[in-house]
């Protein structure tokens, strides 16, 4: 089994942890149907960091939700460990774009990471240990009590970030999620990510309209096309297993890979 | 955060100084207007005799005792409508085709104004505070729901999803995201409906004659004991700032993570 190599997951040899299967979605609303999505196939290995990377109006946030299982795709399939998922899964966590809507204000950070705990029966115990273990891993352990909106805007992501690591997804979603913090802070949370990665060995689908996010990020990008949506590459990202914001970025490789996709999506763009 | 705080405490001091100015200055012109012959004395008893009453009252165990019951009768009816209009909402709110069945029918019911109701009221429950709590409850109840159902509506999308990726069921996610957002407006529509609710308890003793501040009115005025009516008067006006009171302070202990009412951010 460990003989395989990541990259056959379509070989069927052994389950990917999550296959995303010719997933069309169409909206059908008042007489106009619009065909958002339109053919995605891609999948993930167990642990693999893989970036979703596309023009604006790709219908990124559509295939996230669709994959989260917050909408229904019009035809395909989206399997998680081999078994098809119809709905929101305990598989899978999202950490969303928009994080400030996403916490809860009413609770205090303590209580909005544990409150999905609670919702699937984990022992007082259990969710403060993984409260505090998640809270300790996005460097926020002295916030416990705070309120999400006492916090600044990268320290509220990091929140939601350790609320989602908290649930012990075996995927774990991410929408854009840097897409609205400053460009410091932004670098920090990159890093973050690649070190929740490398720590706890979590399978993650990062979408982004940022190229060099994707290329800094990932193992893996794939650059999708202008809507209806189609999966143009699938470019492996050989830069390493450690990346640093300062080394990484200033390799000319970073910058041939950068080049290549944006040079992927620029096409995109001009095929609509 | 002493120095920010200082000066906005002062402007609320000076704005609380004048008010009281002014409000001196009111009952002042009380006092002038019915000694000058400018209003009918027989109607318009200067303040210091209302005043002389409403002392009069203080020692008055009938007066305590109505007060008591005005107080219970609004409580009672403030407590069953908000409940009533929080679980409606709630149900109503979360289940929309629910929703567009009863629209129409809320919207029929509500403006109907409670008082009309005091025969039917009279009907069925005679004089008793039966029948003002059937007042109270229909005038608060609307004011309530209306509010908890815009709250409802509001609910974030986000949010939502958040509850339904991290696996919140549908009682959880009343729980957990629909009633925290709707508080806010819950609040307001509490305290819309006590002030409601008082008007109704007081009216519904004047009307139908059951015991009350609103009673001790009518009483007062076929005595032809005028003082002693404004001073009644005045006693529910207070009783109407003081439920204003302790709305707001209600709504600060419950909102204390909202917007429109966190200090810390």
């Amino acid at each position: 089994m460990t003989m395989n190599d990541p990259r056959a997951g379509e070989a069927r040899s052994r389950d990917p942890m999550l296959a995303i299967r010719q997933l069309r979605k169409v909206y059908d609303g008042s007489g106009r149907t619009v065909e958002a999505i339109r053919d995605v196939t891609f999948s993930l290995d167990e642990g693999e960091l893989v970036c979703i990377v596309g023009p604006s109006g790709a219908g990124k946030t559509t295939l996230l939700r669709c994959i989260a299982g917050l909408l229904e795709p019009t035809s395909g399939e989206v399997m998680l460990a081999g078994k098809p998922i119809a709905g929101p899964s305990p598989g899978m966590a999202v950490v969303f774009q928009e994080y400030g809507r996403s916490l809860f204000p009413w609770m205090r950070v303590r209580q909005n990471v544990e409150l999905p705990l609670k919702e699937k029966g984990k022992s007082p115990e259990e969710r403060r240990r993984l409260v505090d273990e998640s809270l300790e891993a996005v460097g926020l352990r002295d916030a416990r009590e705070a309120y999400p909106w006492q916090l600044s805007g990268g320290m509220q992501q990091r929140v939601a970030i350790a609320r989602a690591i908290a649930y012990e997804p075996k995927v774990l979603l991410m929408d854009e999620p840097f897409a609205s913090v400053d460009a410091q802070t932004r670098a920090e949370l990159e890093d973050l990510v690649r070190a929740i990665w490398v720590r706890l060995g979590v399978t993650i689908v990062f979408v982004t309209h940022d190229i060099d996010e994707s290329v800094y990020l990932g193992e893996r990008v794939v650059v999708l096309s202008a809507s209806p949506t189609t999966v143009m590459q699938d470019v492996p990202i050989d830069l390493g297993s450690v990346r640093s914001q300062l080394e990484t970025r200033a390799d000319p490789r970073f910058g041939q890979l950068r080049g290549q996709i944006y040079a992927l999506i620029k096409d995109a763009k001009h095929q609509v | 955060m002493a120095p920010t705080k200082t000066p906005l405490k002062t402007v609320t001091r000076s704005a609380k100084f004048r008010g009281l100015v002014g409000f001196l200055a009111f009952l002042a012109v009380w006092e002038i207007l019915p000694v000058a012959g400018v209003l009918p004395a027989r109607y318009f008893p200067p303040f210091h005799e209302v005043l002389a009453a409403m002392a009069l009252n203080l020692a008055s165990p009938i007066f305590w005792q109505s007060v008591l019951y005005t107080t219970e009768a609004w409580f009672l009816g403030l407590t069953i409508a908000f409940v009533a209009a929080a679980l409606v909402g709630l149900i109503l709110g979360s289940i929309p085709i629910l929703w567009r069945y009863t629209e129409s029918t809320i919207e029929f019911l509500r403006p109907i104004p409670s008082v009309a109701l005091i025969p039917l009221a009279v009907l069925m429950f005679g004089i008793d505070v039966k029948s003002a709590l059937l007042l109270i409850v229909y005038a608060a109840f609307w004011q309530i729901l209306i509010q908890i159902l815009y709250g409802v509506k509001d609910v974030d999308p986000v949010a939502l999803d958040t509850a339904r990726v991290y696996g919140l069921g549908r009682w959880s996610r009343i729980r957990y995201v629909s009633w925290p957002t709707a508080l806010p407006y819950a609040i307001t529509g509490f305290r819309l409906g006590a002030s409601v609710a008082l008007v109704l308890a007081v009216t519904a003793e004047l009307v139908i004659g059951n015991p009350g501040i609103g009673h001790q009115v009518a009483l007062a005025q076929s005595a032809m004991a005028l003082p002693e009516m404004y001073s009644l008067v005045i006693t529910a006006g207070i009783m109407g700032v003081l439920v204003n009171i302790l709305a707001r302070f209600i709504e600060r202990k419950a909102l204390g993570w909202h917007q429109s009412t966190r200090s810390g951010a």
